[in-house]
């Protein structure tokens, strides 16, 4: 047992303070030194983490759970429910989705140092599925009670329960973890040191793990037209698990409020005209799935039994005249990641002029594009967000009139509004039992299918590469972000 | 002007040279009228090498775009931003260069200081800034290039007509009571003129280098197809294909060369110790 790991993070993430920024590399770097309460498989059932228990009243709005005694914060306090109480609190004020989740809840109790009690205004079927590390990691109360949480030293050098603690970050460099010493788990974890190393350039993040520099390619990290070459090579293992509880869905937000796009038969028309299989096959080299809609297959309640959209240019090019539209010029925004997201552009913006449309595409970098999108300044822009397993917490936020908020990027920018939308989300959130749940979404699936308030293109895949000598580096649905705690190195 | 011909074509480098633009041109002005197919449109499959297929002679890229169609479409881009920034920046610069060169004192200080505050920013980073901030398209593109390219030009006008200032037929004008303006433009450029046509032509290959640079990182304008935004494009995948940047390469290659050579032979032509040979 032992040994140092080699992992690359990209980009460089903002921050470590995950209670702070949600990043997707601060969740990758800072889940194996923050905690949750539970952990989730990837088939997303909960897992005991820092809670080792819980129970639900019979009206389903009293949850109770039972910490886990003996966990002590890396720098040897104890972990209590004091700092459960604390964490919430700090969330609600930092963290948007997590404000989100909590929303449904009344008030939460502490009896004891080692129980929490959660009661909530009423039934909420996703309420188990709120509480994995990156949604609501726990911080320590004696380090952050009484600072300015923004400016609080600790930042820079996190402080948490999980299995491995912050050492060091050269900016630009790398970021350096050191194993737990007194992690509750006995014995784990069972490596010795995490390097995240910091590498630019998508070539030569490739180049690294073949010159043995790293050892852990992390979903996203390389392009994907170098996936197929590094898995060739000799003692290189993949996997496409680990994204089960992000099931991230890319789509094209189309701007519903002016223009051509105000019509419904031209968004329609531009799914039909979008050749999503060239994309997958092509730009992604045949990883993912082509979307059938605002649910991703791999989250509760997904149907498929929605109206379908095939690559039909014809139809496409006959919808488009019916709706009466005459060559208006429309701004495409495609997503400044790197290769992959500018070539899909092209292709997109190639499938859309095929069929008669006038798309001229903008340049932009991540914060102007942002920007755009949020400032609603756009007609069509590339996207691709997560959906954390439940519709009530991933899928409803992008389509119900509530969460139409201009300044954010990532609501309802499209400016969809359906009040039949709105209420079956509202009651799905609260409906119980499941199978009435599942009738609720199912309908919204359809009405919004129908609709095309955006454009569903794929369901991402983002296969992890490592050497075949890193064993159970993804046992859960957040792979490689909680993974290290369970991870070993065959010698 | 006949003159000038005979020893332009007299020597080696300005006829190869010349061959070469035309031939660039000629490509650049009709070769879209021959292959009308947008280049951006996805013909067949991705990767196909080089000379497996008629119909894509050049093989395909990522995407499975005819590498041939790129190249042709490239070239109207490249040698337009090539050739306009080029004019724009002999527009800014010739007339900043003369007047300071021709008034000197604090005029010429003024001026001068000017055109140094630019020279001693490195003119690619400078470059890359003015795109980035006006947000990549082919007006910025030009525009900034044209920023970075007109102090030498300022700075070669300067010299020239500082030494022709003191010459005596201009001196003779301005007894005669001609207006600056007049002198200026008649009397002065026409005699400083031979070296900035050389510059220029150097500057319109200094120009293709930049665009190519800008788009090979990505701050080409995404609308429109060009060598270096193909070269930039494929660099990522050249172990697997190594054509899509080759041949573009190859392309900014042999017209930048080309323009060099037509400097030289410029040169040549219009240095009046070399060329008085031939009389």
């Amino acid at each position: 047992m032992g040994g140092v790991i080699n992992a690359v993070i990209q980009p460089e993430p903002p921050g470590l303070m995950l209670a702070q920024i949600q990043n997707g590399p601060t969740q990758m770097v800072s889940g194996n030194i923050f905690e949750g309460l539970l952990r989730y498989s990837p088939k997303l059932e909960p897992l005991p983490e820092l809670a080792e228990s819980w129970s639900v009243s019979e009206d389903a709005k009293t949850y109770t759970f039972k910490l886990r005694k003996g966990v002590t914060w890396h720098d040897g306090k104890p972990f209590t429910a004091a700092d459960v109480l604390f964490s919430i609190e700090m969330l609600k004020q930092t963290h948007a989705r997590a404000r989100n989740n909590l929303a449904q809840v009344d008030k939460v109790e502490a009896p004891d140092d080692y129980t929490v009690v959660f009661t909530l205004k009423q039934p909420f079927g996703p309420f188990l599925g709120i509480f994995e590390v990156g949604s609501m990691p726990m911080v320590p109360k004696h380090l952050y009670e009484g600072t300015d949480w923004k400016t609080n030293a600790y930042n820079n050098a996190p402080v948490g329960t999980g299995p491995f603690m912050f050492k060091e970050w050269q900016k630009g460099s790398f970021i350096r973890l050191v194993k737990n010493p007194n992690y509750y788990e006995k014995g784990k974890p069972y490596i010795d040191e995490i390097y995240w190393q910091i590498i630019p350039d998508a070539a030569a993040r490739s180049v690294a793990y073949e010159t043995g520099k790293v050892d852990v390619l992390p979903g996203g990290s390389v392009e994907n037209f170098d996936v197929p070459r590094l898995s060739k090579l000799k003692d290189t293992c993949v996997t496409g698990a680990g994204w089960e509880f992000f099931s991230p869905l890319a789509w094209l937000w189309l701007n519903n409020r002016q223009g051509p796009l105000a019509d419904k038969r031209v968004r329609q028309a531009i799914m039909f005209a979008i050749d999503r299989d060239f994309a997958k096959d092509v730009i992604w080299n045949g990883l993912g799935k082509v979307a059938t809609g605002p649910s991703a297959s791999t989250i509760k309640y997904y149907t498929a039994d929605v109206p379908k959209y095939p690559y039909d240019p014809a139809k496409a090019k006959a919808l488009l005249k019916e709706a009466g539209y005459k060559g208006e010029k429309i701004r495409l925004l495609p997503l400044a990641y790197g290769e992959t997201w500018q070539r899909w552009g092209e292709a997109v913006k190639q499938n859309l002029m095929d069929v008669g449309m006038n798309i001229e595409t903008i340049a932009t970098d991540v914060a102007g594009g942002n920007q755009k999108i949020g400032d609603w300044d756009y007609d069509i822009a590339f996207t691709y967000l997560y959906q954390y397993g439940d519709p009530a917490l991933g899928v409803g936020r992008n389509y119900v009139s509530s969460a139409i908020a201009k300044g954010q990027v990532f609501n309802n920018v499209e400016g969809y509004s359906n009040p039949e939308i709105d209420k079956l989300f509202a009651d799905g959130a609260v409906a119980t039992p499941d199978s009435k749940r599942k009738e609720i979404y199912e309908k919204a699936q359809k009405i919004l299918v129908e609709d095309v308030p955006v454009a569903w293109m794929l369901e991402l895949q983002f296969p992890t590469i490592m050497r075949c000598k890193v064993k159970n580096l993804i046992t859960t649905g957040i792979g490689v972000n909680d993974g290290f705690k369970d991870a070993w190195l065959d010698k | 002007m006949k003159q000038f011909w005979k020893s332009m074509l007299r020597s080696p480098s300005g006829v190869i040279g010349l061959v070469i633009l035309v031939f660039a041109i000629g490509i650049a002005v009709f070769g879209p009228m021959l292959f009308p197919n947008s280049p951006w449109r996805m013909v067949q499959r991705p990767f196909l090498p080089p000379f497996t297929l008629s119909t894509v002679p050049l093989g395909t890229d990522a995407l499975g775009r005819d590498v041939f169609a790129g190249m042709i479409f490239g070239a109207r881009v490249s040698l337009l931003v090539g050739l306009v920034s080029t004019l724009v920046a002999l527009v800014v610069g010739v007339p900043i260069g003369a007047m300071a060169g021709y008034f000197g004192g604090r005029v010429d200080d003024a001026l001068m200081r000017f055109t140094e505050f630019f020279q001693t920013i490195p003119s690619f980073a400078l470059a890359i800034v003015l795109v980035a901030i006006l947000q990549p398209s082919i007006y910025s593109i030009v525009a900034s290039i044209a920023v970075v390219s007109w102090p030498p030009v300022a700075r070669l006008v300067r010299g020239e007509v500082l030494s022709l200032r003191t010459r005596e037929y201009v001196q003779a004008a301005v007894v005669t009571g001609q207006s600056n303006t007049w002198i200026i433009l008649r009397e002065i450029l026409p005699n400083a003129l031979s070296p900035v046509i050389v510059l220029a032509s150097l500057m319109v290959a200094t120009a293709i280098l930049l665009e190519s640079s800008l788009a090979f990182l990505g701050l080409g304008d995404p609308n429109l197809i060009s060598w270096g935004y193909m070269v930039g494009a494929g660099r990522t995948v050249i172990r697997q294909a190594w054509w899509i940047t080759v041949f573009p390469g190859v392309a900014i290659l042999i017209s930048v060369l080309g323009l060099n050579l037509i400097g030289e032979g410029l040169n040549d032509a219009l240095n009046p110790r070399l060329s008085r040979e031939g009389r």
